[in-house]
């Protein structure tokens, strides 16, 4: 069985190609006064010159241009997004509405902490709700997202490390991490080391032993990692970090296989981040903002970002009184309106529908990788958890590469699955299906990925060259990155 | 695939040419080919000097970003400039035009660590297999 994808194929100019001098979008009532020339009644720094060349359109062309784009977009409400280590799962609808009440969306942030007491609750049962999910002992809601998340609990571990004498000079990080660890870590003012993965895709725990030393401040470890494998030997390593004096921080990214099921602060780890914007159905990609909540063992409760939501009594209130806290990474609360949507999609799925949640994602990624083990190379052979990888060996040798399996898979109404990652596996194809896809909807996508290894047997041409039904086909992306257009000129 | 005779490999896929103390430094053929079609290469500073095995600048592709590394430690002298305007020469003649960096050398003898055409087309080979 194969789908196509339907796209509205008009070639639509841009806003700017469309515009012509002295057509409006808007009329305004005839004067019933006299017309005065704003130049005599207005200082001349209040008065505002004519932006030149903005584009002049009706009402009609303006709502048909962007409708038109509108429609040229992929998204989860369309079809399926197996995008690897995203999970992009779908953004229940009862989330948007709770979040849209007036009474929560018209707060003011400025607003006094006796009228946003309803407000501050939400905040403060997401809190609780996270401690409990990741048996942890205090939260910030600050973060807007992982990669700042990241930072956030890389600062707080060089806080605490200061505070005992020295900040240290190294962070360990898996050779299958994200990138935004490594990043993260030398924005912080450390030295990387790279940890190798062994033959089953876990951390070296040989090679970490030996790198560990007391100029370690932490291991930064993604849990299951990027490969979707669980760390089994996760006391061990937590072992071995804590011996030293150093700590662990996890990357929650892939949360998702866990929650119900295992939790981080019983694995050792000292700090983790959440992504309300994967785990906690919250909008992603296109659709943000993020939300990295950061949550904490005691030991780093005090370096938290400030103020930190807290109960006092009956009443709930921003606490700013953390002398040792590392400060705000965000203006006012982080992204409030996330904060609404998580514990909307906690409190609506509930303790058991949570763990649900973990099955389902963990399922489907294996039944994905299941029924197409037989087409598809798989780099390593052990059981993973909610995301699944392959790669682009086989096809080779038809010289078919992942890039153009990707780009079939557009022709099939899917949004291509996470390409060219983690790096430590040659033209990986990562592929997340999380729990929001009936079967039914697995096998659609499953059909189309063996049709398409099919295709790379029998006619590798219809691949290399694809997608041939999308609005644009084979972009060329070495032009586009070599000499980029980036700006429209009449 | 192509790896002259006249050069040395390295397991991180960059040739090196000698010329008395002065060597010339870029990667393989195998290399570009796995990179794809490079965009970008960054540089290092002439006066900089690297140990082996260290990462003394970057290719980017549309895949992406890999870090090059010495394969001998030594001292920046020279570095391949036409690249910041046409990082496709890398791909086109990765052992001519596309040579990124020439240096003089910190230590001879780190050469004799390294592999011949012979045996680094046998561990590509064994790599791809792998």
């Amino acid at each position: 069985m194969t789908r196509t994808s339907v796209t509205f194929n008009l070639n639509e100019p841009l806003i700017f190609e469309k515009s012509a001098p002295g057509k409006s979008a808007y009329t305004l009532p005839k004067l019933d006064v006299e017309d005065v020339p704003v130049e005599e009644i207005l200082d001349s720094r209040y008065l505002r010159t004519e932006v030149q060349g903005f584009p002049e359109v009706s009402e009609v062309e303006l709502i048909r241009h962007y409708t038109r784009l509108s429609t040229w977009n992929y998204h989860i409400d369309l079809g399926m997004y197996p995008l690897g280590s995203c999970t992009m799962k779908y953004n229940p609808k009862l989330n948007e509405r709770v979040s849209r009440i007036p009474s929560i969306a018209l707060t003011h942030p400025l607003q006094e902490e006796q009228q946003s007491q309803g407000c501050l609750e939400i905040l403060f049962r997401l809190q609780e709700y996270l401690k409990e999910l990741t048996a942890m002992d205090a939260v910030s809601l600050q973060p807007a997202g992982g990669a700042q998340a990241e930072l956030t609990g890389i600062l707080m571990i060089r806080a605490y490390l200061t505070q005992k004498g020295s900040p240290r000079r190294f962070v360990l990080i898996p050779d299958s991490a994200h990138g935004t660890n490594p990043a993260s870590a030398v924005l912080a003012g450390y030295e990387v080391i790279s940890i190798p993965s062994d033959e089953k895709g876990r951390i070296d725990v040989k090679v970490l032993a030996e790198k560990m030393s007391e100029e370690v401040a932490c291991l930064m470890l993604t849990n299951p990692n990027t490969m979707g494998i669980f760390e089994t030997h996760i006391e061990e390593i937590a072992q071995i970090v804590h011996q030293k004096g150093g700590l662990i921080y996890m990357d929650g990214a892939n949360f998702n296989a866990l929650m119900g099921y295992a939790r981080p602060g019983e694995m050792g780890i000292d700090v983790l981040h959440l992504n309300l914007h994967k785990t906690f159905s919250t909008p992603h990609g296109g659709g943000g903002p993020g939300s990295g909540p950061v949550v904490c063992q005691q030991h780093l409760a005090p370096y938290l970002p400030m103020p930190r939501v807290e109960q006092e009594g009956e009443l709930y209130r921003f606490n700013s009184d953390h002398p040792e806290s590392i400060g705000r990474v965000h203006s006012f609360h982080g992204n409030f309106g996330m904060a609404v949507r998580a514990l909307c999609y906690i409190l609506s799925c509930g303790r058991e529908g949570l763990k649900e949640l973990s099955e389902m994602a963990v399922l489907s990624a294996n039944y994905i990788r299941r029924r197409l083990e037989e087409h598809y190379d798989l780099p390593y052979d052990t059981p993973v958890l909610h995301e699944v990888i392959f790669s682009d060996k086989r096809q080779n040798k038809k010289g078919v590469t992942t890039l153009d399996i990707a780009k079939r898979l557009i022709d099939y109404g899917f949004h291509p699955p996470t390409t060219y990652f983690p790096l430590i596996v040659q033209g990986a194809l990562m592929i997340e299906p999380t729990e929001s896809y009936s079967k039914e909807e697995l096998d659609a996508f499953i059909d189309a990925m063996i049709a398409i290894s099919h295709e790379a047997e029998e006619d590798p041409e219809k691949l290399t060259t694809a997608p041939a039904t999308a609005k644009l086909t084979r972009l060329d992306e070495v032009r586009a990155a070599r000499s980029p257009i980036l700006r429209w000129e009449p | 695939m192509k790896a002259p005779d006249d050069l040395l490999y390295s397991k991180e896929h960059e040739w090196i040419q000698r010329e008395s103390d002065i060597a010339t430094i870029g990667i393989t053929e195998h290399a570009q080919k796995e990179l794809g079609d490079v965009v970008f290469a960054d540089l290092p500073e002439v006066g900089t000097t690297f140990k082996v095995n260290e990462a003394f600048g970057s290719v980017e592709s549309v895949k992406a970003v890999s870090e090059v590394y010495m394969p001998v430690s030594g001292e920046v002298v020279e570095t391949n400039e036409s690249l910041l305007d046409a990082p496709e020469k890398i791909n086109d003649d990765p052992y001519g035009e596309g040579w990124i960096i020439r240096i003089r050398l910190g230590n001879p003898t780190d050469l004799e660590t390294l592999m011949s055409s012979q045996e680094y087309s046998k561990y590509v080979e064994e790599e791809s297999q792998g």
